[in-house]
């Protein structure tokens, strides 16, 4: 466990220290800010609190989606460009302790990141009122997002041999869950069934939105997260030895 | 120490090593010598469980590379061809999170980084982010990581590549520092780098280990004695013929001759300087100097590897 936290700990620092995560960081939060002042605050002025804050959750789930695949996409490839991995691979440390630090220091990133959005929502209180069960629900459905969409990625980086391609596969990834949506509207049953609950957004991210908790949600994502993770560990674990 | 035996490493079709065996004992100070594509970085890739091997057992510490890499690596420090630096750490923050891999506990961590720093000179720089270090810093940044945990076993894999002529005896003072702390492993073409460092040497070429043992051995067991050059003032005559009467001689010629000074070149079965020294006082010559020639090595390696001595890859000595 501590090479875990090791690793994330050190991860997170070079987030901080180099431009990307900045770079991210800020294109986010200004696509955010925007797509906040053009619809979610709109043009009318007699929008309800929860319309309001709906959409705000609505476009994050967007930006944290696109922000998680730019984010993943160092995490392995990276090493593997510069040759780093050899001093994590010459260590005693196991691939679920490498690939779980890099995980966590993404999400801790991702997590800082959306918590400085948090004065949109908070915004809405100059001439509204906010639920706070709702805004919970809301960031929690775009932890556990960002949370599957960054284990996506993790499994991208840890395919590629080099960051742009990581992120590309990542990226064909998540889109490729996302519109798998689509064939469910598409087919009859019972295959249209099975095609929605895999989606990534369609069915599992808009009860969050409105600020409704369902486990089958929660444990749909959690299930992307444990799945790609447990690819890239033995993704890793299978380079190891070549 | 390490124990290979029947060792083969195969790229798809290609063998990388063919079937070598060799044994390292504790404290040893071994130089892996071999050019280019040799299989030198491929065998110590799978002393360092970087890579498994396709047959053969390989043991360190008694324990196998394939059922224990962990616990291995456990014992190891490994510097590959290229330092794995982060660009973005100060060398400090990079040593301390080497070290805590290791399984330093942390309350020993500073002192451990603290002690690698002074044996690799690095202590000015400890607060240094890595990407603006030379790569002279760089390179003993990677042998700081590698020594910081104190392991049994030290892998190093071309330290000296890359370095300037200043830092390549920096890097040879180095290594002779951490003789006895460690057994070490060298991997090299500069051949006189490795004869200076090591207690015995590996030859290994397309995957075969062509020769081992010290310089001494390795010549010897070529039927290759040592090459004595020595240098007399002005130009004497007859000198080279009353040389090869020496017992022990078998070849005595005259290699270059100025105004001023003679230069011969003995090449002998054993070490004869004391002999030639007498010979040629009794003689009535000047002796200016007397010494080994360097140049050995480099012949047992061309040997060795099939190489035609004329033919020296350039820039491979200094």
């Amino acid at each position: 466990m501590t090479a875990v936290w090791l690793i994330a700990r050190r991860e997170l620092g070079a987030y901080l220290r180099t431009m990307s995560g900045y770079v991210i960081a800020a294109a986010v939060l200004f696509v955010n800010g925007i797509l906040f002042n053009a619809f979610a605050l709109g043009s009318q002025h007699d929008r309800l609190s929860t319309e309001v804050l709906s959409q705000f959750f609505y476009f994050s789930s967007g930006t944290t989606m696109i922000a998680s695949v730019f984010l993943s996409m160092r995490l392995l490839a990276e090493e593997r460009q510069t040759g780093t991995m050899v001093l994590l691979a010459s260590s005693p440390v196991r691939e679920r302790e490498i690939v779980l630090g890099k995980f966590a220091s993404s999400l801790i990133f991702l997590a800082l990141m959306t918590l400085a959005g948090s004065f949109m929502p908070l915004l809405i209180l100059v001439n509204g009122k906010l639920s706070v069960g709702h805004v919970a629900a809301g960031y929690l459905g775009l932890l556990l997002l960002g949370s599957a969409a960054l284990a996506i990625g993790t499994l991208g980086s840890a395919l590629a041999r080099s960051q742009v391609l990581a992120a590309i596969i990542s990226g064909g990834m998540v889109v490729g869950m996302v519109i798998v949506w689509l064939l469910g509207s598409v087919t009859e049953r019972p295959l249209n069934e099975i095609f929605l609950a895999l989606a990534l957004w369609g069915r599992h991210f808009p009860p969050f939105q409105a600020g409704i908790i369902h486990l089958r949600d929660v444990v749909y994502y959690l299930a992307v997260s444990y799945a790609a993770l447990f690819i890239s560990i033995r993704v890793l674990e299978a380079r190891r030895w070549r | 120490m390490i124990e290979v035996h029947k060792l083969s490493k195969y790229f798809g079709e290609r063998a990388a090593i063919r079937e070598i065996s060799f044994s390292i004992a504790q404290g040893e100070v071994v130089g892996f010598l071999g050019l280019n594509g040799a299989g030198k970085t491929t065998t110590l890739r799978i002393l360092g469980c970087l890579l498994l091997p396709t047959s053969g057992t390989v043991r360190v510490d008694g324990l196998e590379v394939a059922e224990n890499p962990y616990e291995i690596r456990r014992r190891i420090g490994f510097l590959p061809d290229t330092p794995p630096l982060y660009p973005e750490m100060t060398v400090g923050a990079y040593l301390t999170f080497a070290a805590r891999l290791r399984q330093v506990p942390g309350r020993d961590a500073a002192a451990r980084v603290a002690e690698a720093e002074e044996k690799t000179a690095l202590s000015d720089m400890h607060r240094e982010v890595i990407g603006e270090l030379s790569h002279g810093y760089r390179q003993r940044v990677g042998v700081a990581q590698a020594i910081v945990h104190k392991p049994a076993l030290l892998i190093l894999d071309e330290p000296s590549a890359g370095l300037d002529p200043a830092q390549i005896i920096e890097m040879r003072n180095l290594l002779h520092g951490l003789r006895g702390e460690h057994t070490v492993l060298i991997s090299s073409h500069f051949l006189t780098e490795i004869s200076q460092t090591c207690d015995r040497l590996l030859v290994i070429q397309a995957g075969e280990l062509v020769g081992q043992g010290s310089e001494d051995e390795l010549a010897s067991a070529m039927g290759q004695g040592g090459i004595i050059e020595a240098e007399v003032r002005g130009q004497p005559a007859g000198i080279a013929e009353r040389l090869a009467q020496l017992s022990g001689v078998t070849r005595a010629h005259r290699r270059s001759t100025s105004e001023a000074a003679t230069v011969f070149e003995i090449t002998t079965s054993a070490d004869i300087r004391p002999e030639v020294a007498r010979m040629l006082v009794a003689a009535g010559c000047d002796l200016l100097r007397l010494e080994k020639s360097t140049s050995r090595l480099e012949s047992i390696f061309m040997t060795l590897t099939h190489q035609p001595s004329g033919d020296r890859p350039s820039g491979e000595r200094q």
